[in-house]
């Protein structure tokens, strides 16, 4: 503020004001700015551009809260750039456009999915499930008329034509069966439509591939899912297909009319028999904390998860106690003038640190492997000896820490080097001449001195060894597996890896509640040592 | 006065008992030092040499890799050729690429923001970029998966499996850190320097074009190589986005060598490896005077 102050003072005070213009955003005048306004006009054309057609098309799905969204960036957008005020914002937006959408959005949103039971058997809404549990329980109705059926195609997609009450009628599988007035009838049988093209009987006999979507076809005779549907099951006459459910809306149930057993919609999110017994697919539901209560009482997950959050914090301190210690003796033996081509050495140690870290990790885990005709550390350093580094539990962690350490002492010891040649000599003269040892100098001045700088980037380290999935991931996947659970986890998972086990996202059953709700145990972590962090720096002074 | 001290004979032995005092000194403090140096790089280099012999053993398995350079050919570097592995390379470079340049671009413009302007909300602004930049994005691959999931539906090329929406869920993630690191930078060009400019009738983004980036580049070099590295070797989010084999980036695709079927496939990592990690350690270690500078200041290796 004061800096714009008593500029303004000395432009108003001592010399001319400025040419107006040239306070002016771009946008609002010709003023022989010309490339900056085209490029600035171009941009913000294809963004509109872009925008409006991405808006077009939430309208057309009806994904109306990613159309609101995309509405307010766009406008949002429009209105800071093409304002001439809000200079700050005009280089703010796009870095808070992608930091909003991709960061704080998705951390909320990892906060809401923890409190539903989304997941494998519950993606959907309770509508779409009930829609799903129709059509799959379908089966041909005892007494339906039948149809001869053309199958007809339109851009790739497939759909039936048939002749019902002298009318022609066409469907697919998203767009109920409606009147086709154009058509055209030969007897029972409809030979053309306009739009679409006939696909020719034999075809569908000779092309298996084909045979099996035509067989798999389903067409709505309406928007009501409980009015059935039309199938065919050699592809030349239709029937009419009910399901053997009914739902009443008003009830929340679901009706067997076949076994007449009614299911009740719980708030579990599904349709559940007073036996017990459940329909296949489910809905979301709000479960409120259900899913940290799951994490440490299910008998599957309650186990592994305290030995996963005990080994997460054995690894991330072990991890960065043992490469800082490692790269500081380092950093003071080569801290001594008298050792030439220390150019040279610096260089040579921290090549394991411009190697990427997950080749390193990979590479690691064949030169561990067990087998000592493959594993080259086995067979140089151990004489052959079959030692299981990655298949033994302890060996296992062992290995990830050492594994780490060469993977991260050269951070330390260029952290240290630095830090110890910016140490001032004279304090360290003084305690010299006072007759203290080097031991003594070190352990009372050196290091402290040395914490001091280096404090923020341990607690940093610490929180990305806390997460540090890749290493555990590419080195030994987290095996060896638990014997006492069924859950796919093992002793050295840590608990991101673990999220990544249970969340399904790489196929496999999903449970993307329990994994948010451990997610957002990670970001409560987390957020403690950040705070400890931010006590610890005078990061937030110099912001202010 | 020297040659006097020199030629007297008690001084003369006391130069000599120093000199032999020296050697001794040296022997006993700075010799080991030496020797301790030669087993660091041992421990250093064995993999990395370990790796470059086995791109070049014949054979292409582990089987028979634990002698070094026994023999050398050049077959598992063709081998690449029947693989996806350049395909792979060109999208880790593509995608590392343009997140470094649009990481740079939306950090240098916020760190402008913040360090010449003087605006409601800068405080906090920074504060809370401060707090969000210790929250890793990858936590939340959950959610990223299922708001590409259903951003896929409406914008394809926003969705699952789409190189771009991994760049832009990468750039989500950039500002935060890669801002406070340019604010301090930014911070130590004087502002005498574009208050002059606006005098002479600059605007904002002629001063921030033309004088403040060109005075920054250094640091903008920096940020955008380490971007690059921390983009070229993220796991997680590339590995649950990039669905299809054609789309994986060089960490993906590479796990999956080594994943399933250790043995068969070592060779070929082996060779990738060293061609995948050539170009980053070659610019690692031209670069390590500047790129140490902004670890220290910045981040950890990603």
């Amino acid at each position: 503020m004061s800096t714009q102050q008593s500029f303004n003072a000395v432009v108003a005070g001592d010399s001319p004001p400025p040419p107006r213009r040239a306070r002016e955003s771009h946008a609002r005048s010709w003023d022989g700015l010309g490339v900056g306004f085209l490029a600035k006009l171009g941009l913000m054309a294809v963004i509109n551009a872009l925008g409006l057609a991405a808006i077009w098309s939430a309208f057309v799905g009806g994904a109306w809260v990613l159309l609101g969204a995309m509405v307010v960036l766009l406008v949002v957008a429009d209105w800071i750039y093409f304002t001439k005020r809000q200079v700050p914002l005009k280089y703010l937006f796009p870095g808070l456009a992608f930091l909003a959408v991709f960061q704080l959005f998705t951390i909320g949103y990892t906060g809401y999915v923890a409190l539903t039971n989304y997941g494998t058997g519950h993606n959907v809404s309770q509508e779409q499930a009930v829609d799903a549990l129709l059509s799959q329980n379908e089966k041909k109705v005892p007494d339906s008329p039948s149809f001869p059926l053309t199958i007809v195609r339109q851009d790739g997609e497939l759909g039936f034509a048939i002749v019902q009450g002298g009318a022609a009628k066409v469907g697919t599988a998203d767009q109920p069966l409606e009147l086709a007035p154009d058509a055209t009838i030969s007897d029972t049988v409809v030979t053309a439509v306009p739009g679409w093209e006939v696909v020719p009987k034999n075809q569908v006999l000779s092309d298996a591939a084909l045979a099996d979507e035509v067989l798999a076809l389903r067409v709505p005779l309406s928007d009501d899912a409980a009015d059935g549907s039309l199938r065919t099951g050699d592809a030349t006459i239709g029937a009419v297909y009910r399901s053997v459910l009914t739902y009443d809306a008003a009830a929340q149930t679901m009706t067997n009319t076949e076994t007449g057993v009614v299911y009740h919609a719980t708030d579990q999110g599904q349709f559940v028999a007073d036996d017990g017994s459940a329909l296949p697919v489910g809905w979301k539901v709000f479960v409120g904390l259900e899913n940290f209560g799951k994490a440490f009482t299910d008998d599957t997950y309650a186990g592994p998860l305290v030995k996963i959050i005990a080994w997460t914090f054995v690894f991330a301190i072990a991890s960065v106690v043992v490469s800082f210690f490692f790269g500081l003796v380092l950093a003071l033996i080569y801290n001594d003038p008298r050792v030439r081509g220390r150019a040279v050495l610096r260089t040579l140690f921290i090549l394991p640190y411009a190697f990427p870290a997950f080749l390193s990790a990979l590479l690691w885990r064949g030169m561990l492997n067990a087998n000592p005709d493959y594993g080259i550390i086995n067979q140089l350093f151990f004489f052959g000896a079959r030692v299981e580094w990655l298949d033994d539990p302890t060996l296992a962690k062992v290995s990830l820490v050492l594994v780490n350490l060469w993977l991260s002492y050269p951070y330390w010891f260029l952290v240290c080097t630095g830090a110890l040649q910016s140490l001032p000599d004279d304090v360290q003269e003084a305690a010299r001449i006072d007759g203290a040892g080097r031991w003594r100098t070190f352990r009372s001045i050196t290091l402290p001195l040395l914490l001091v700088s280096t404090a923020p980037l341990l607690i940093a380290s610490f929180a990305f060894n806390f997460n540090n999935f890749t290493l555990i991931y590419m080195l030994t996947g987290g095996g060896p597996r638990f014997t006492d659970t069924s859950a796919t986890l093992g002793h050295t998972d840590i608990l991101i890896s673990m999220v990544y086990q249970i969340s399904g996202v790489s196929g496999g059953r999903a449970d993307y509640g329990l994994a948010s709700a451990l997610s957002l145990i990670i970001f409560v972590v987390i957020g403690v040592i950040s705070t400890l962090m931010f006590r610890r720096t005078r990061q937030l002074e110099e912001v202010n | 006065m020297s040659t006097v001290h020199v030629t007297s004979p008690v001084m003369a032995r006391n130069a000599q008992l120093r000199a032999r005092g020296r050697r001794r000194r040296w022997l006993t403090e700075v010799s080991w030092k030496y020797l301790l140096a030669v087993v660091v790089v041992v421990y250093a280099a064995f993999p990395l040499v370990y790796v470059l012999s086995a791109s070049l053993a014949s054979g292409g398995t582990l089987t028979g890799s634990t002698q070094l350079f026994r023999s050398v050919s050049g077959e598992n570097y063709q081998a690449l050729d029947a693989t996806r592995f350049w395909d792979w390379a060109g999208n880790s470079l593509l995608v590392a690429t343009v997140t470094a340049i649009g990481s740079v671009l939306m950090g240098a413009a916020a760190a402008y923001a913040f360090s010449r302007f003087r605006f409601t909300g800068r405080r906090t602004g920074l504060t809370t970029l401060l707090i969000i930049q210790m929250f890793p994005q990858m936590l939340a691959f959950v959610a990223i998966f299922l708001l590409l999931l259903s951003l896929g539906e409406i914008v394809p090329v926003l969705g699952l499996n789409s190189k771009l929406a991994l760049i832009a869920v990468y750039l989500g993630g950039a500002l935060g850190s890669n801002t406070l690191l340019l604010y301090g930078f930014f911070n130590s060009v004087p502002r005498e320097l574009d208050e002059a400019a606006k005098i002479d009738g600059a605007s904002h983004s002629q001063i921030y074009w033309t004088i403040i980036l060109r005075l920054v580049t250094p640091i903008l070099a920096v940020v955008g190589l380490l971007s690059f590295i921390t983009a070229f070797g993220e796991f997680i989010l590339a590995r649950v986005i990039l669905t299809s084999e054609s789309n994986w980036t060089l960490a993906v695709g590479m796990y999956g060598w080594v994943s399933d079927q250790l043995n068969a496939n070592w060779g070929l990592f082996a060779a990738g490896a060293v061609l995948a990690a050539l170009p980053i350690l070659v610019l690692f270690l031209v670069l390590q005077k500047y790129i140490v500078g902004g670890l220290t200041a910045g981040s950890v290796k990603g």
